[in-house]
């Protein structure tokens, strides 16, 4: 039986590329209103992990539970591959590369999950893309295509885009990784005012501000393993592994 | 006669073939654009072993002449006449225009096949990816996401396969069918003025120079979001911004 209030759990993800096993058996767990920072060196497999919570990379073993949608994962294979699309409709993702539909203007990618995957009516679905987009503060530049607009203006409308399926929890990749150094704070400030209204945010990330500041729980991935996990005050100040401490003094 | 009396003169003739050159080329393409998006997609995606028949069906078909398959439909079909009939194929058989349309349509859909398969591999992954991660099923992400990306990189190389097939359609007048080249020739044979082959070459430039203006204002269409100015607008906006 899983709690009603724990949205998401993850349990003993294993993750192989041919030999090489990138994850080694990892467990999370999101309650409502959680936001946790997923931290590490590349190659340390935070981004893998998070692919694999909604299945755009397969696990190799282990289990996904969204909302009491159960996936097993045994040799590679999900044991009831129908659910995947409807887990991947309640947990939203925000890419490092923003990967916004090019072909259609920021307001028709905001509506596209609601109209394509949710069947909501057209009138419906834009006015809530346009609600969103006018919270990212993108009001002026609904109609014009990704290529118009800037990196930090590109994620926003990903940002709104997500939110658009009203999802349990978001996902994002190392949302700001991808952009000027100058347009990161916007970013940054979208994802504050959601962490505040109580969203449930996975974030994997290099903003150590963020983690500190705004997430709830701090994971940091080493060699494919939890090597700490914590609130952020307690691990920041008081780092247990020689892992975790070596990392903060090369990135602070 | 001089060449405007042969066009005066003999006209309708060179009409009728017009329309039977348009009806070979655009069925042929048609046909052929309706079946190469699903080939396409098998050579993506299928295994090396299941693409096997299709890649070989390909190569038959680019690597021979289109002549020679058009001589092995419509004489091919004689010879297996009695399986035809037994089977009640024989009565399309029978019409040389059918056979033409067949091998045209046969050798397009190879070409349209290749074309569209270059076109779905440069969609851009993360696209795919995002559509994927809100839920989108693989069906409606082909729809949504990977076939309108595929035809505007592969539109102008479509275009030119069209152009090459209505030239090529020329070849359906060698078995009787009575196209703008078939119309020439019976003209030609009546007449012995070379200046209606002429007549002829100018229709097939004019269907050309017609048809590449309609693909490109197809091609403009399918394109908008690349050409969307960037500079002027959103930096007008944001001076807007700021004062705001």
């Amino acid at each position: 039986m899983t709690q009603p209030d724990i949205i998401l759990k993850a349990e003993d993800i294993h993750k192989s590329f041919g030999h090489v096993e990138v994850l080694k058996g990892i467990s999370l767990e999101a309650k409502n209103h959680d936001v946790i920072s997923i931290l590490g060196s590349s190659g340390s497999g935070k981004s893998t992990f998070l692919r694999c919570l909604n299945f755009l990379e397969t696990p190799t073993s282990g289990k996904v539970t969204v909302h009491g949608e159960e996936i097993l994962v045994k040799n590679g294979k999900p044991q009831n591959v129908r659910h995947i699309e409807e887990i991947r409709a309640r947990l939203g993702m925000v890419f490092q590369q923003f990967n916004l539909w090019t072909h259609r203007t920021a307001l028709e990618n905001v509506m596209e999950g609601p109209i394509q995957v949710k069947r909501e009516s057209k009138a419906e679905a834009r006015d809530r893309a346009e609600a969103l987009l006018n919270r990212v503060g993108l009001a002026e530049r609904m109609q014009m295509y990704p290529s118009q607009l800037s990196g930090g203006q590109q994620q926003r409308v990903a940002i709104a885009r997500a939110l658009a399926m009203e999802p349990d929890a978001i996902l994002f990749d190392e949302p700001t990784s991808a952009l000027d150094p100058e347009l990161v704070g916007e970013v940054l400030k979208v994802m504050q005012d959601l962490a505040a209204e109580g969203r449930t945010m996975i974030v994997v990330t290099h903003e150590m501000g963020f983690a500190r500041e705004v997430s709830s729980e701090v994971v940091f991935l080493h060699e494919g393993r939890v090597a700490e996990q914590g609130p952020p005050d307690e691990m920041f100040t008081n780092p247990k592994t020689d892992e975790f401490r070596r990392f903060i003094a090369k990135v602070m | 006669m001089n060449p405007v009396e042969i066009l005066i003169q003999y006209w309708p003739r060179l009409f009728d073939g017009l329309l039977m050159t348009l009806q070979l080329t655009v069925l042929g393409a048609l046909i052929a654009a309706l079946v190469s998006p699903g080939f396409a997609l098998i050579r993506v995606h299928a295994s090396p072993m299941a693409q096997a028949p299709l890649r070989l069906y390909v190569s038959f078909m680019r690597g021979t002449p289109i002549l020679a398959q058009l001589f092995l439909i419509f004489y091919g079909s004689g010879q297996f006449r009695p399986f035809l009939q037994d089977w009640g194929l024989w009565s399309f058989f029978r019409d040389p225009f059918n056979c033409a349309l067949l091998a045209f349509a046969l050798n397009s859909t190879a070409y349209q096949t290749e074309i569209l398969r270059g076109g779905i591999m440069g969609v851009p992954r993360g696209e795919i990816e995002a559509a994927k991660a809100i839920g989108m099923s693989r069906i409606k992400s082909l729809y949504r996401v990977v076939f309108p990306h595929a035809y505007r990189i592969a539109w102008p190389a479509l275009g030119n396969e069209v152009i090459l097939l209505m030239k090529a359609s020329a070849l359906a007048s060698v078995v009787t069918v009575f196209d703008v080249m078939g119309r020439t020739r019976q003209v030609f044979s009546k007449t012995f003025d070379f200046s209606v082959y002429l007549w002829a070459a100018l229709i097939y430039l004019c269907i050309t120079a017609i048809f590449v203006l309609l693909w490109r204002q197809a091609e403009r269409r399918l394109s908008r979001h690349i050409y969307a100015p960037y500079k002027a607008q959103s930096t007008a906006q944001s001076l807007k911004e700021t004062r705001a």
